[in-house]
């Protein structure tokens, strides 16, 4: 249950920030602050409680589940449940929402109300996709993001934000329409193959498919998590939503939303096409270099300083896209600690970015300059976090970025090699970034006020978790582990086929587990999706 | 065809008087529509007359489960009152319903004498519901003419107007041009099969899947298709909605829109199901071409538009292109979705043109993009409702119009639809675009960005109706309630679809 309160109460949270708000503005801040500190604390209590749970292999990799009949008559169930990995993005998600509300503070003065119920209940969703095992869920929720997070850009936002919030909206959307296209075809064939209509994922798990079939369903998966990732030829949509977004909504994108599609790689594309999925590999692969590459060439190019973060997302995304191909232990744990690194140190340079616009009512590096004499506060900090994102060891990226290319090696060297390429590339942004807007000539006409001490604990608080990731990430691995290992043994690099109606994914015995041996024990057809259709199936 | 052969195939007009049990949600209809008629005769005030509309379509509405007791459906060759027409004329009539109650502050801002209108309001519903339940030609044609004689009347209700005169005009030469075309596709159709029984059609179209395909009974159901296109207002024979959206009154739009379209979408559903047996038929493909079309044409079209009874005109051409997706799809699960669908779109419909109607003044209807700038300053609760009511048009999640959009995705690739699907989705994708134009003005831009001042303060000056509030507070409520938990309307349509034939 403790699930369901954790989708819960940013909802609730929400509602009650929207009423504090119509009476008193700094009401709303408070409410949602105390709500996303709450939820963070509850989460943390829960991984520690559960903590001992990872490291048993037979226990299953799930640590709570609640699995509720929603809509029977098509399949539909409210069924949620936490691995490992599921945890990690929940817990990111109450700490990054936690810095949204710190952070827009004094940025945000019209509708706060509105503002924080908006916030809220984008966090609400994606505390919900991150943990929804039921494909209609994840997908509602992943669509129900939409509104709150285009409201976030269109309202809130910088010059252009209509524009942005448009474009971000429509590409998602087009995106998750494919994807939903393949969830019904699956649940389709599925139930042809075995009788049994269903959306759940861990039944879903065992159909199985034509190459072609699962091709072309890979490819609608493929379609929106690419779309969310961004990967290179579908990133359009990101410079413009992160640059126009405030920067509570810059922060929820960079940190938590693109995330959405590496996770929705890892738990759902790869492991139910695997095949497809593998053998396309190459394909993707080339995808995520160029957009290393790419990205990090256009970051370079950038005069605004908010649009050259989000192309360096474009170019970190492109290892996360990299490792899930490369599919082996070390590079998925790299993954999930990029995804999690990134969220904190791009999260940080856009909050760094948000406070100088707030003070210099622009975001032109043309116009900056040696702006380290007036903020040392604020140029530390913003060395620290692009000393991160280039790389540096000590700093979590560093040991991410290391792993994905170590796993990358034995599947691809090129793409290895090349990726390393990126890692120079990112130097150069990196500290081209710190050397434009905090060293070089004074530019005397900025005033440029240092950080308060609120805005200092809330970098610090940023900078913490990359500094113990990148000297001791063991306790993350530890915690993913049991989960990727799952979702690797389900999906096996080497194209062998896995024996017919294997489950090796399962969940505790409370959720259900019987059905599942049931759809197990069902003889399965070698090649069914091209059978005649039976009319008038259901 | 010899005469005796015409004579046998005329229905037997004998009512037996347990077949009045049977009727008696069509007579509720008729009785309350003389009684709202007359009791307009005695000066009576407004709003006993709408009380006594609304009390004969809940009375109609009450006498459905007393209708459904009789096993026997059929009332003479001309009507059947099965569980799937009953459900429709609740449904029509609940809708009804609600155009009463949106029109009534329209209405009371014109200052006009309103009585009549109820009763055609009344009349045409019972055309809607004679339609619903038809079996026959005739009963088709009489219940067809009902309705679209009542709102040719309807639309140029409020005299005072040249416009509404413009689009009755309109609607009634285009309305009457396709009832000719429906009257010789019926003649040519009789000619072939010797019957006038809709059923018989049915059969005949699914039998005729390849050789027995003769030209006359191809042609005939080619000029149906062509007065039941018209009445569904899709591409190609949708040239008069734009025009009668814009030009009516906006709780008679609502009620074109809702009421007409759908009484024809179910008796389509219930004879013409059985096309999707035969795919690439030609009737088959005739259909799937006018889904297509009416999804491109309608989003894309809707684009342009800077009138928003004009821009609801074109995205309802594209929702009829949805629900022929769904209409497409074989099995019972297709009648689920396309019904399903079709309450959403009834719901999400009559909410936005009640809202249309809420901020209308006496001169003019507020339906220039305009005069939504910076509403929600203004009026939070009626934006953030026409905001609601708009997602679920685009088949965002929380919404009645998400789960119709994913019941139609599953049917479709039920039937592997896969190319009217992907037109699907990415016509609807422009459909998105173009809802979010009316919510960025409603709550992005300010009022003084709008070029005319004057129609904004009109729109300001308008106070909305207790009335008209009530059927919003319901269609929101409604909205939510099936987008987050549509088990029980599923399975109430589950029973009804299973004894369809």
């Amino acid at each position: 249950m403790i699930l369901v309160a954790l989708i819960a109460w940013p909802f609730i949270a929400g509602i009650a920030a929207w009423l504090a708000g119509r009476r008193r503005p700094e009401l709303a801040r408070w409410v949602s602050a105390l709500a996303m500190a709450a939820g963070l604390v509850a989460v943390i209590v829960e991984w520690i409680a559960k903590a001992p749970d990872f490291s048993l292999t037979g226990h299953g990799p799930f640590v709570a589940s609640v699995h509720v009949a929603w809509v029977p008559q098509l399949g539909i169930s409210f069924f949620v449940a936490a691995d490992g990995l599921s945890l990690v993005m929940v817990t990111l998600c109450y700490a990054l929402g936690l810095l949204a509300v710190l952070s827009s503070w004094h940025e945000v003065t019209e509708r706060v109300g509105f503002f924080h119920f908006m916030l809220l209940w984008t966090i609400a969703a994606l505390v919900g996709v991150f943990t929804a095992l039921d494909l209609f869920l994840f997908y509602f929720l992943f669509e129900m993001m939409l509104v709150p997070m285009y409201f976030l850009i269109a309202l809130w936002g910088h010059e252009r934000r209509v524009y942005a919030a448009v474009k971000f909206f429509l590409f998602t959307q087009i995106g998750g329409l494919f994807m939903l296209i393949s969830i019904v075809a699956l649940y389709v064939i599925h139930g042809r193959q075995t009788g049994v209509y269903t959306f759940d994922y861990l039944q879903l798990l065992g159909t199985h498919l034509s190459l072609a079939a699962a091709t072309w369903l890979m490819l609608g998966f493929f379609a929106a998590f690419a779309v969310k990732l961004p990967a290179v030829p579908l990133h359009t949509w990101l410079p413009d939503a992160h640059t126009q977004a405030p920067t509570a909504g810059s922060l929820v994108l960079a940190g938590l939303l693109i995330k959405i599609g590496a996770y929705g790689m890892i738990r759902f594309m790869v492991p139910l096409f695997p095949q497809a999925a593998f053998r396309a590999a190459p394909v993707f692969m080339g995808l995520a270099v160029l957009g290393i590459l790419y990205g990090a060439v256009l970051a370079f190019a950038q005069h605004d300083l908010k649009r050259m973060v989000a192309y360096t997302s474009v170019s970190h995304m492109g290892f996360v896209l990299l490792a899930i191909f490369a599919w082996n232990t070390l590079a998925l744990q790299g993954a999930v600690l990029e995804i999690v690194c990134h969220a904190f140190s791009t999260g940080a340079l856009f909050a760094i970015v948000g406070l100088m616009q707030d003070r210099l009512h622009t975001r032109d590096m043309d116009k900056m300059g040696g702006l380290w004499l007036a903020a040392p506060g604020m140029g530390a900090f913003a060395l620290i976090f692009a000393l991160a994102s280039l790389g540096l060891p000590t700093l979590g990226n560093f040991v991410a970025e290391f792993l994905i290319l170590l796993g990358t090696w034995p599947v691809s060297e090129p793409a290895a090699v090349l990726g390393a390429v990126g890692l120079v590339a990112a130097t150069i942004y990196a500290l081209w970034l710190v050397q434009r807007v905090f060293q070089g000539r004074e530019t005397p006409a900025l005033a440029l006020p240092d950080l308060t001490v609120r805005e200092g604990v809330m970098l610090a608080a940023m900078a913490a978790p990359l500094l113990w990731l990148g000297l001791y990430p063991q306790p993350l691995f530890n915690a993913v582990r049991p989960g990727l290992a799952a979702l690797q043994q389900r999906a096996v690099r080497a194209p062998t086929p896995t024996a017919p109606g294997a489950i090796l994914l399962s969940p505790p015995a409370a959720s259900g587990s019987s059905t599942l041996n049931a759809a197990a024990a069902q003889p399965v057809a070698t090649d069914t999706s091209d059978a005649p259709a039976p009319g008038g199936a259901q | 065809m010899n005469a005796a052969n015409f004579v046998t195939s005329m229905p037997i007009v004998a009512v037996a008087v347990h077949d009045v049990v049977t009727l008696l949600p069509i007579i509720a209809l008729i009785v309350s529509a003389v009684v709202v008629m007359l009791a307009g005769t005695f000066h009576t005030s407004h709003r006993l007359t709408v009380g006594l509309t609304l009390a004969g379509l809940f009375w109609t509405v009450a006498m459905i489960p007393i209708a459904q007791i009789r096993h026997d459906h059929q009332v003479t060759a001309l009507l059947l009152l099965d569980d799937w027409a009953l459900f429709f004329i609740g449904l029509l009539a609940l809708t009804t319903a609600g155009v009463v109650l949106i029109s009534y502050g329209y209405l009371a801002r014109r200052e006009e004498h309103p009585h009549d209108y109820y009763t055609l309001l009344l009349l045409a519903t019972l055309g809607a519901a004679v339609l619903v339940a038809s079996t026959h030609f005739a009963s088709f044609f009489l219940g067809l003419e009902i309705l679209s004689v009542s709102l040719y009347t309807l639309i140029a209700y409020p005299r005072l107007r040249a416009d509404f005169i413009e689009a009755a005009v309109k609607y009634l030469v285009l309305a009457a041009a396709t009832a000719a075309f429906l009257l010789f596709g019926m003649a040519l159709v009789y000619a072939e099969l010797g019957t006038m029984s809709l059923s018989a059609l049915a059969a005949a179209h699914v039998t005729g899947g390849g050789a027995a395909e003769t030209s006359l009974l191809v042609g005939g159901l080619a000029l149906i298709i062509v007065g039941i296109g018209f009445k569904l207002g899709v591409v190609p024979f949708h040239m008069w909605t734009p025009d009668i959206y814009q030009g009516a009154p906006a709780p008679v739009t609502a009620f074109v829109a809702t009421v007409s379209k759908g009484a024809m979408v179910a008796l389509l559903l219930r004879y013409f199901r059985q096309v999707s047996l035969s795919p690439h038929g030609t009737v088959w493909l005739l259909f799937a071409v006018i889904a297509a079309a009416s999804m491109i044409a309608g989003n894309l079209l809707a684009l342009l538009q800077s009138n928003v009874k004009r821009l609801l005109a074109y995205s309802s051409i594209a929702h009829l292109g949805y629900i022929l997706v769904a209409f497409l799809a074989v099995g019972r699960s297709a009648a689920v979705a396309v019904s399903f669908y079709l309450v959403a779109y009834f719901l999400t419909t009559l909410g936005a043109f009640g809202i249309v109607s809420e901020l209308s003044g006496p001169e003019a209807d507020a339906d220039d993009i305009d005069d939504y700038r910076g509403l929600a300053a203004r009026r939070p609760l009626l934006s953030a409702t026409f905001a609601l009511l708009l997602f679920s048009l685009a088949g965002i999640p929380l919404t009645a119009g998400f789960l119709g959009k994913f019941l139609v995705v599953a049917t479709g690739a039920n039937s592997r639809l896969w190319w009217l699907l992907v037109v699907l989705v990415a016509s609807s994708t422009v459909g998105l675009y173009y809802y979010t134009r009316i919510v960025v003005a409603m709550y992005v831009q300010r009022p003084q960005d709008a070029p005319t001042t004057s129609r904004l303060l009109r729109v300001e000056a308008v106070v909305g109706s207790r009335a008209g509030g009530s059927v919003l507070v319901v269609v929101v409520g409604l909205v939510l309630f099936l987008g987050i938990y549509p088990a029980p309307l599923l399975r109430l349509l589950g029973h009804i679809v299973a004894n369809l034939p």
